[in-house]
């Protein structure tokens, strides 16, 4: 199953070692990364495979967003396929 | 491929725009349960509403946060009591409302439709007892919606029921007068009702549907009126076009959680309803995109060919969305739950009168209005036989959600909480009566573009 991570927030150092640590540890792999800074905001989709891993997906969304939270980080994990099904005919 | 850029949008739709599923329905026959014995039938249908949709919320609640959707309302429909309950020796149906109501708390859903009777040519015995127990049904029930469906362009109206349900209408506005009249908010009268519409008040399991199915109602005016934001001086070919996209990528969405819940829940799907559903949130309101298109106030000359084009571009674009799309979809216009709809009557903008002419082209009809306490029911029946003649010379469904609140007159307001919203008394224009007219009963024969065969 594939996801999208979508993570917005005020940019300061770690972020991204935080959360590819997270997916990491759970074995989930990371396909693509697109980050970029607007306005000191830190923006970054990261598309990610969760196929080999043993953590259920609600697991996963519960410790991003609380590891999140306390950095005052906004993340989301979503399946793909909404992305999929809105945007291709 | 997806782009960075589709997936910004789809989130900005869900966070800021406030994209959301409205509704996963379950429809479920009840013509299995039939019984002399009331106690009997209503321990049937209890047993069937509780197993069939035992794994309803927990479903959507996951496929909820699978795909990051607000999922906002489960809900079931059953098929009309009137038919479902008509072997029962009763003359009264309130303990199936009742064991009804017990059922849909029992699996955690939001509400139930389907105390309802199908009387368009004429009433059976079990439609009339229904039809005399919706006062007291509603009043003795929180989560139970009711409907009549009193015309439809292949039988005319029933003019008999016509005059009765504006009675009814009163006297359950009367017995649930400590509560605002809120039993009248979950009463709706049609003309032509679709039998697979997921949305309350009206939604029930139509006479001709499968045993159990999924039909889901997606929502986002906000998404819509957002979209419009951007092509502010585009001519009207631009705004259809833009609107059509949008609803196309909103019916997408729809289709995707039905397919899922279809597939989880092991029931097959029925229909999409691309219907765009207010909420009194700010951002979340029809009457907001009319304004968008250029109305200094919705209620202005203009409205009307306004929500024409909006209601048009949204079944088009939805339509290619989805393999099955029925329902109501179109754009609803209930008052009390649509934050634009509420300033433009506080405004004097938005009368009972421009509504009327607005449900000519819209996807239901005079919706969550409330009106002062003493209008009569004669003149609620009149109402009543105005909308239904719309729907059935236009071949159109038509409803009316009248709430004529015990007490209240024209100035003052009623608030009815949550997705039901709040909304000022609104007045009649004209002050003459309709006793005589109603009074009269029998049928309006059903017209001439009825004779299709």
């Amino acid at each position: 199953m594939k996801l999208v991570v979508t993570i917005v927030g005020k940019d300061r150092v770690g972020i991204i070692a935080m959360v590819s640590n997270i997916l990491a540890e759970n074995n989930v792999n990371i396909l693509n990364i697109n980050q970029n800074i607007m306005e000191g905001f830190f923006n970054m989709v990261m598309i990610v495979e969760m196929t080999d891993s043993k953590i259920k997906l609600q697991e996963l969304q519960k410790i991003l967003k609380e590891k999140g939270s306390e950095i005052n980080l906004d993340i989301k994990v979503q399946h793909q396929d909404i992305f999929n099904v809105m945007h291709n005919v | 491929m997806i782009t960075i850029n589709d997936i910004m949008e789809t989130n900005r739709m869900i966070t800021e725009n406030k994209l959301d599923v409205r509704t996963i329905t379950m429809g479920i026959s009840l013509r299995d349960c039939a019984h002399p014995n009331i106690e009997q039938f209503c321990r049937n249908i209890y047993d069937k509403i509780t197993k069939s949709a035992e794994f309803l919320v927990k479903t959507g609640a996951d496929i909820e946060s699978e795909y990051g959707i607000p999922i906002i309302h489960k809900r079931v429909s059953v098929t009309p009591i009137a038919i479902a309950a008509e072997a029962c020796k009763t003359d009264t149906y309130v303990p199936v409302a009742e064991a009804l109501d017990k059922a849909a708390k029992e699996v955690g859903i939001n509400f139930i439709g389907g105390f309802s009777a199908l009387v368009e040519k004429g009433y059976t015995n079990g439609d009339k007892i229904l039809i005399k127990s919706i006062p007291q049904a509603l009043a003795s029930t929180d989560i139970v919606c009711s409907s009549v469906n009193l015309g439809s362009t292949k039988a005319g109206i029933n003019m008999d029921c016509v005059r009765e349900m504006g009675e009814i209408i009163k006297r359950t506005a009367e017995l649930t007068r400590d509560r605002e009249a809120i039993g009248c908010a979950k009463l709706v009268v049609f003309s032509n009702a679709p039998g697979d519409n997921p949305f309350m008040a009206g939604a029930f399991h139509g006479v001709s549907e499968a045993e159990k199915v999924i039909s889901v109602g997606v929502s986002g005016p906000g998404v819509v009126k957002h979209a419009l934001e951007d092509i502010k001086s585009a001519d009207f070919s631009e705004v259809a076009e833009t609107i059509k996209k949008t609803a196309y990528k909103i019916t997408r969405v729809g289709q995707l959680v039905a397919r899922e819940a279809s597939q989880r829940l092991g029931v097959p799907f029925g229909i999409i309803d691309l219907s765009l559903a207010p909420t009194p949130a700010v951002g979340d309101s029809v009457a907001h995109i009319l304004e968008e298109m250029g109305l200094e106030s919705c209620g202005a000359p203009g409205t009307t060919a306004a929500l024409a084009l909006l209601n048009d571009a949204v079944k088009k674009g939805g339509l290619m969305a989805s393999s099955h799309v029925g329902g109501l979809s179109g754009a609803f216009i209930p008052v009390s739950e649509d934050a634009g709809m509420i300033s433009a009557v506080e405004k004097g903008s938005l009368s009972l009168e421009k509504l009327e002419a607005m449900t000519c082209v819209c996807s239901v009809g005079l919706d969550m209005i409330a009106v002062a306490g003493d209008v009569s029911a004669a003149t609620i029946s009149a109402i009543i036989a105005d909308e239904a003649a719309i729907g059935m010379i236009n071949n159109k469904t038509t409803a009316v959600r009248l709430i004529p609140v015990p007490g209240k007159k024209v100035g003052d307001s009623v608030n009815f909480g949550g997705l039901l919203g709040r909304c000022p008394i609104m007045p009649i224009k004209s002050q003459y009566s309709s006793e005589a007219f109603i009074a009269r009963g029998g049928r309006i024969p059903a017209p001439i573009r009825s004779l299709t065969n």
